[in-house]
């Protein structure tokens, strides 16, 4: 029985065989515990979230959760101001973000000739690579006056951390629109040029709707990125934990996102405190509502089964 | 309107469009330039701040990220390119593999300061490292290694499939195979994408507000369990907490974290296209 499976296991001379097989098997069971971390992290990740912010959903009744007063120093958690926050300026950054990913997307995969593709795709890494506290900096030195002396109260509002944020969604959107307009076989669009469509009616009636749901992952991707960015919204949206009042006027007000509450108020309570559950809970629904997000977007993709492989031989 | 001019006023409309995105990439960058490069001298990079920040230099917070860089790297190479080897050589198309995936998608999607509230709770609190230089490396290596698992799976993936027949038929074992034919021929590959990582990483702030970053200190780290400064946050503090900071030090930190981190970028982007344009397969 042991000289079967050593003969289909490994098929290495038997003058080294023993060592090295144990070798072998210490390695890959090293690697097989590498690949698996990945999911113990994020396990762990969800648990420590949850160890420590829980006890805010117990002790702080769900109607004050979705009251409309952030006061932690009178105990008032209510959250709608924060996600309101970070709803608006999220929206605010994908209506920015997404045309304007969407066309440079366009122009790299369809337009542009090779050499300033060449050039303008490391650009965008740069943008990508841009830390965002010199965004926020930048935004709240040079965007932010610029934005008061046309007009508002103040430079620092949710408009403002709109347009920090869609440029650093749109590194997401532009690159995985590429991939979904690159997946698009070269026959579609010689089939619709042979026909005598232009390029524009090409692209605006052949490619684009055969990379639709490439394309909706790409904003998917690109809302999960804005709605999770931190240090640049604090820095420019005002932190005013205040409802907006509809309207488009509610755009050019202060507001606070969950992620600058959670930055801002983490440094000043004491551990153990109900503050400091709430803004871990905090913490658990930006988890949530990202891993939500990422999720749909692999299930449309399909969930890679179908890769490409190194080992299979 | 004919086709043909719907076709000319379209095109022109996109490329319009594209100059929109990339021009103010090359704004801020030649602003912080412009702004930043007169308080950049000898004395700024290698002097510690004097009289409330307002004075000196940059030197503890400089030093502060290059430390945390390295402690990213150690945390996060070896666990990475493992994951990537795995995934790349040895998974199945089986229900863990797919978990796994779908890990690696949401942990390469969770907001930065939900690592830092994560090292907060595990690092600093759990396992008593208190704010230190491990808790911030341990945090921000988690948080790289999607990047570096992605890009060194997709290197060992191109190496071509040929290589590890001819390895494998010659009597070697499979991690023989993968170690001596499979990653020398990824190695570029693998060295992008940590590079690439470890620029992100050396850039980020929200990680490392509760787990490693200290407002001032008088003296340097001592070990890894001390806490430290480090350039993005001293960019923050500098930029919002310090009554009556000169401007010019605020515009020379961001000069000299933009820098760091765009080097990184341009490096790792130089290695991947000598890479390929030298590829022998």
């Amino acid at each position: 029985m042991a000289t079967q499976t050593n003969l289909n296991a490994n098929p290495t001379p038997t003058r080294d065989s023993a060592p090295t097989k144990w070798r072998e098997l210490f390695i890959e069971n090293l690697i097989r515990l590498a690949g698996i971390s990945a999911v113990l992290i994020i396990t762990l990740i969800f648990l420590f979230l949850l160890r420590e912010g829980f006890p805010a959903f117990i002790e702080v009744p769900l109607s004050d959760l979705f009251s409309s007063r952030w006061y932690p120093i009178e105990d008032k958690f209510g959250l709608l101001p924060l996600l309101a926050g970070s709803l608006l300026v999220t929206i605010g950054a994908v209506v920015i973000a997404v045309p304007l990913g969407l066309t440079t997307a366009i122009y790299l995969g369809e337009i542009a000739p090779p050499w300033q593709r060449e050039i303008l795709k490391p650009f965008i890494e740069v943008l990508a690579g841009i830390p965002s506290i010199v965004l926020g900096f930048f935004g709240w030195v040079a965007l932010a006056p610029l934005i008061q002396s046309m007009g508002a109260p103040s430079g620092l509002t949710a408009f403002t951390g709109s347009l920090i944020l869609a440029y650093m969604a749109l590194p997401t959107i532009i690159s995985i629109t590429e991939d979904a307009l690159y997946a698009v076989p070269k026959e579609y669009r010689d089939g619709a040029l042979a026909i005598g469509a232009t390029q524009w009616q090409t692209i605006w009636r052949v490619v684009l709707p055969a990379a639709r749901s490439g394309i909706v992952i790409a904003v998917m991707l690109g809302i999960g990125r804005a709605i999770g960015e931190t240090m640049a919204v604090m820095l420019v949206t005002g932190n005013a934990a205040n409802i907006p009042d509809l309207g488009l006027g509610a755009l050019f007000q202060p507001v606070r996102t969950m992620t600058a509450t959670i930055a801002a108020e983490m440094g000043e309570v004491a551990q153990g405190s109900l503050h400091y559950s709430v803004l871990f809970g905090i913490g658990i629904v930006l988890f949530l509502i990202t891993f939500a997000i990422n999720s749909l977007a692999t299930y449309f993709v399909g969930g890679g089964g179908k890769r490409r492989r190194g080992g299979q031989i | 309107m004919t086709r043909q001019q719907s076709q000319r006023l379209a095109i022109w409309v996109i490329t319009a469009v594209s100059a929109i995105v990339v021009l103010p990439i090359l704004v801020v960058i030649l602003y912080m330039l412009y702004n930043g490069i007169g308080t950049i001298s000898w004395e700024f990079i290698s002097q510690a701040p004097r009289n409330g920040m307002t004075e000196g230099g940059i030197f503890p917070a400089l030093l502060g990220t290059i430390f945390l860089t390295l402690g990213t790297a150690v945390a996060a190479i070896p666990l990475g390119v493992g994951a990537a080897i795995y995934l790349a050589e040895y998974a199945g198309d089986n229900p863990l593999t797919r978990a796994i995936r779908l890990a690696i998608v949401n942990l390469a999607g969770i907001p930065s300061i939900v690592y830092g509230l994560f090292g907060l709770g595990m690092f600093v609190l759990f396992l008593n490292y208190g704010t230190s230089i491990i808790a911030g490396s341990l945090t921000l290596g988690l948080m790289t290694l999607p990047v570096i698992i992605s890009t060194a799976e997709e290197a060992i993936l191109s190496v071509p499939q040929e290589f590890r027949i001819v390895s494998l038929s010659l009597g070697a074992t499979r991690w023989q195979t993968i170690r001596n034919q499979v990653l020398p021929h990824a190695l570029p590959g693998i060295i992008t994408g940590v590079i690439l990582g470890l620029g992100r990483a050396a850039g980020e702030t929200a990680p490392i507000l509760f787990t490693v970053a200290a407002f001032y200190l008088p003296n340097l780290p001592q070990s890894i369990f001390d806490q430290s400064m480090a350039l993005p946050y001293h960019l923050y503090v500098i930029a919002t907490q310090v009554p009556g900071m000169p401007l010019g030090i605020q515009y020379g930190t961001a000069l000299v974290l933009l820098f760091i981190v765009l080097s990184l970028t341009l490096v790792a982007t130089l290695i991947r296209s000598t890479m390929r344009r030298r590829r022998e397969w």
